[in-house]
């Protein structure tokens, strides 16, 4: 891509600049201009590389040396040792077990992925159309529209069995089919870029990282639909994003690959980018389409299907970024090769957001198919500290928990579903032996009441019924009955709701009880949470053999609850105990212990209140 | 001031959202007032009860003044899990404010808001349009003052 001796990749994924690694690269800029390298060394910008964890990373070519949790000061040394005098820093390198690694191509967290969606993320500078035109891009686009008729564009979509990565899992080659067949002159393509599972962030990388990709795949798919404009739908909470793909679209109009009859065809395209404005609901098609119309982001009942009545009554394809950053490999490289990843029924690679307790956090595109025990513990390294994995929750608070007994199954659509999880956008939030699944779960519940839009009542007062249920169970008011309660809301929650929102937000909480049902009834029976996490149900105590009496925990609490002097050591008031847990951070000496369960002097303190407050009522 | 953002937009329904992201953006405390709502009616030719609909719907836009600096402490699980309750704690300590407050000065406001998809980096914060990520309280006191001296 250039003449110059070394290309030095920076990443600026939003994770790496949130690490600062825009300053870096400022830093490198000046850095090499006061050694008057310019001529020599190409600073590039790109998108997520990946290791999230390992940030800021950057990559320096012509030998694919890997440099993680690089710092300002770290950037002169790389200057002098590295470009200059041709001795790469050990010391900013990966250790793996005595051994360093070298190279990207080495570092473990990369062995087991193939990229295909992210093939130029983290490689090419995504504000150059050049870049990516020199990696091949654009070259399906040019295929499809002058070699083949749209017919035959959507039969290899359909021979690569490609599956809607937004969630659902639809086969995107129907959805195309539908909309293609219908008469009607006006119709719209949109990208569902309103990525709102919480832990997904693989929409994100992808507008950020490689936004011709992802428009190329959809001139594509409007080509084959018969579409002449495109919206591309962002949420605001992406202000990079936005600015990437309208710049991506200038770029392209400004070469002719936008606009009127492009590569000299009949085909007339026009995209432009709508934002979202902070609701997760509009992530559900339909509530996407009355977004961009200017409406609030309600579902309306399904049919008509967007297909049939979608943006302003027109058919309407509405695709994920995702699966629209895969159409242009499957046309260079062929049905065929894409088809021959993955498994029976779930085709090619899916991206996965690794989040949680695992050790390398960040962005992954593995084969369909792959082993939770692949996906956690050899691309994601296992968990931190060597602690116990316990559970990870797939698809967001859409999906479902799946614990250890699961870690051999593979990953696809089927074999998820059956088991209580789902694919969802992709977010694998992994979580280790100290969390508490009813929390977790009730965390879950939270985010959906909230999210829930009010239209339609199973979804707005059934899910706020069962929060209140979870309420009660995490703050040790549990009674007999509740789990099954839960169940029987959840089932009507589930079979009730008009969109995919409320179809799908019990889940959380039905594949708890499911696989840890033992710790619902241990937190409404016993009052006790034995992850210590349900703050009413767990409290800290100092250990008398271990306190030094240094009064560190008495000055910092902040209730004034622990008394005590350096002879007698110190007691905490279990009673005002606010359980901020400070004098657990501080102690010098680890003296402070969490223990399960209620003491007896708040169960006591508790009952006196109640009985007081009866008293009141009479 | 309204001038000039509609003459940017044609007065088509569809452009409404852009509409009131610009008049929140462009306001000096970031909300949308009733003068303004009345406005983008007339505007638009929609009854102002429609924009009143949009306006609620999303989180993002705010019927009430804010601050200058706007803090979006992200509540999504990936973060929870790291300990954003600590950072929310330390937040309120610092600002002195509860959750949608302002803090006296107008300087900043306290929201939380849903995933900013940064989970690799949890937990995270946005203030204005800046990330913010691996927060830890001694972190977040930091970059707090960084703001606090950019008055």
């Amino acid at each position: 891509m250039s003449l110059k001796r070394i290309d030095l990749l920076i990443c600026c994924g939003s994770s790496c600049i949130s690490a600062g690694a825009l300053k870096i690269k400022e830093a490198f800029h000046r850095a090499i201009e006061d050694k008057g390298l310019t001529h020599e060394i190409n600073i590039i910008e790109t998108g997520c590389m990946g290791p999230c964890d390992y940030g800021p990373v950057l990559v320096i070519y012509p030998e694919g040396i890997f440099y993680k949790h690089v710092a300002i000061e770290d950037v002169e040394e790389i200057v002098s040792e590295h470009f200059i005098k041709g001795r790469p820093v050990t010391r900013l390198m990966l250790q793996d077990e005595e051994k360093t690694i070298r190279m990207q191509k080495e570092v473990p967290f990369y062995q087991k992925q193939i990229k295909v969606a992210l093939e130029n993320c983290g490689y090419i500078n995504p504000e150059s159309m050049d870049e990516y035109i020199a990696t091949g891009g654009y070259e399906a686009l040019g295929m499809a529209l002058t070699t083949m008729d749209p017919q035959d564009a959507i039969n290899i979509v359909k021979a690569s069995g490609l599956r809607g990565r937004g969630g659902g899992g639809f086969p995107t080659h129907i959805k195309w089919q539908m909309v293609h067949d219908r008469q009607e002159k006006e119709k719209y393509i949109i990208c569902n870029g309103d990525e709102g599972d919480p832990g997904a962030f693989m929409d994100r990388s992808l507008l950020e990282g490689d936004p011709h990709r992802v428009l190329e795949g959809m001139m594509i798919a409007a080509y084959s639909i018969g579409a002449s404009q495109g919206f591309f739908y962002i949420r605001a909470e992406y202000p990079l994003a936005i600015k990437r793909i309208r710049q991506a679209i200038e770029q392209a109009r400004s070469i002719g690959l936008m606009g009127q009859n492009i590569f000299g065809t009949d085909f007339c395209f026009e995209a432009e980018v709508r934002t979202g404005a902070g609701a997760f609901v509009c992530g559900e098609e339909m509530a996407l389409i009355h977004s961009i119309e200017g409406e609030r982001g309600n579902p309306t009942p399904k049919p008509p299907y967007p297909a049939v009545q979608g943006l302003w009554g027109k058919p309407t394809v509405v695709n994920n970024v995702e699966t629209f950053a895969n159409i242009p490999s499957i046309f260079v490289k062929g049905a065929d090769w894409f088809a021959n990843m993955g498994t029976e029924t779930s085709k090619g690679t899916k991206v996965f957001a690794l989040t949680g307790d695992v050790r390398n956090t960040g962005l992954v595109e593995v084969p369909m198919g792959i082993t939770l025990r692949e996906l956690i513990f050899e691309v994601g390294g296992g968990i931190i500290n060597d602690r116990k994995f316990k559970a990870v929750q797939l698809g967001g608070p859409s999906g479902g928990c799946l614990t250890a007994e699961h870690l051999d199954v593979g990953v696809d659509y089927e074999s998820l579903k059956a088991r209580g999880a789902m694919m969802g956008s992709g977010g694998v939030i992994v979580m280790d032996e100290r969390k508490c699944m009813v929390n977790v779960a009730k965390f879950f519940i939270e985010f959906c009441v909230e999210e829930s839009c009010g239209k339609c009542s199973p979804c707005r007062i059934g899910l706020k019924q069962m929060h209140h249920i979870m309420e009660r169970i995490t703050s040790g008011n549990g009674r007999e009955g509740d789990i099954d309660e839960l169940l029987r809301l959840g089932e009507s929650v589930r079979n009730l709701s008009l969109c995919g929102l409320g179809q799908t937000a019990p889940n959380p909480v039905l594949s708890t009880i499911r696989y840890f049902r033992d710790e619902y009834e241990t937190h409404i029976r016993d009052k006790s949470c034995h992850a210590n996490v349900c703050l009413d149900l767990m409290h800290f105590q100092i250990d008398k053999d271990r306190c030094i009496g240094c009064s560190l925990c008495s000055r910092k609490c902040p209730a004034t609850c622990i008394s005590g002097s350096r002879e007698e050591k110190y007691t905490i008031h279990q009673v005002e105990c606010i359980k901020c847990g400070n004098c657990f951070d501080v102690c010098p000496v680890k003296a402070i212990e969490k223990i399960p369960g209620v003491p007896e002097e708040v169960a006591a303190h508790k009952a006196r209140k109640a009985a007081q407050k009866s008293d009141d009522l009479f | 001031m309204y001038k000039e953002i509609f003459s940017k937009y044609e007065p088509t329904k569809d452009n409404l959202i852009y509409i009131l992201h610009e008049i929140q953006d462009k306001h000096p405390q970031h909300y949308i007032s009733e003068d303004a709502v009345d406005k983008v009616a007339e505007y638009l030719k929609v009854p102002a009860n429609h924009i009143y609909g949009v306006l609620t719907f999303y989180t993002m836009y705010s019927t009430t003044p804010r601050g200058k600096n706007i803090i979006r402490l992200c509540e999504s699980p990936p973060c929870y899990i790291k300990g954003t309750v600590n950072i929310l704690r330390k937040l309120k300590a610092l600002l002195d404010v509860e959750i949608g407050e302002t803090t006296k000065d107008g300087h900043f406001t306290l929201e939380l808001c849903a995933c900013l998809g940064v989970c690799g980096n949890a937990p995270v914060m946005m203030i204005n349009e800046d990330v913010y990520g691996d927060l830890t309280e001694e972190k977040v006191e930091d970059i707090i003052e960084k703001y606090r001296r950019a008055k």
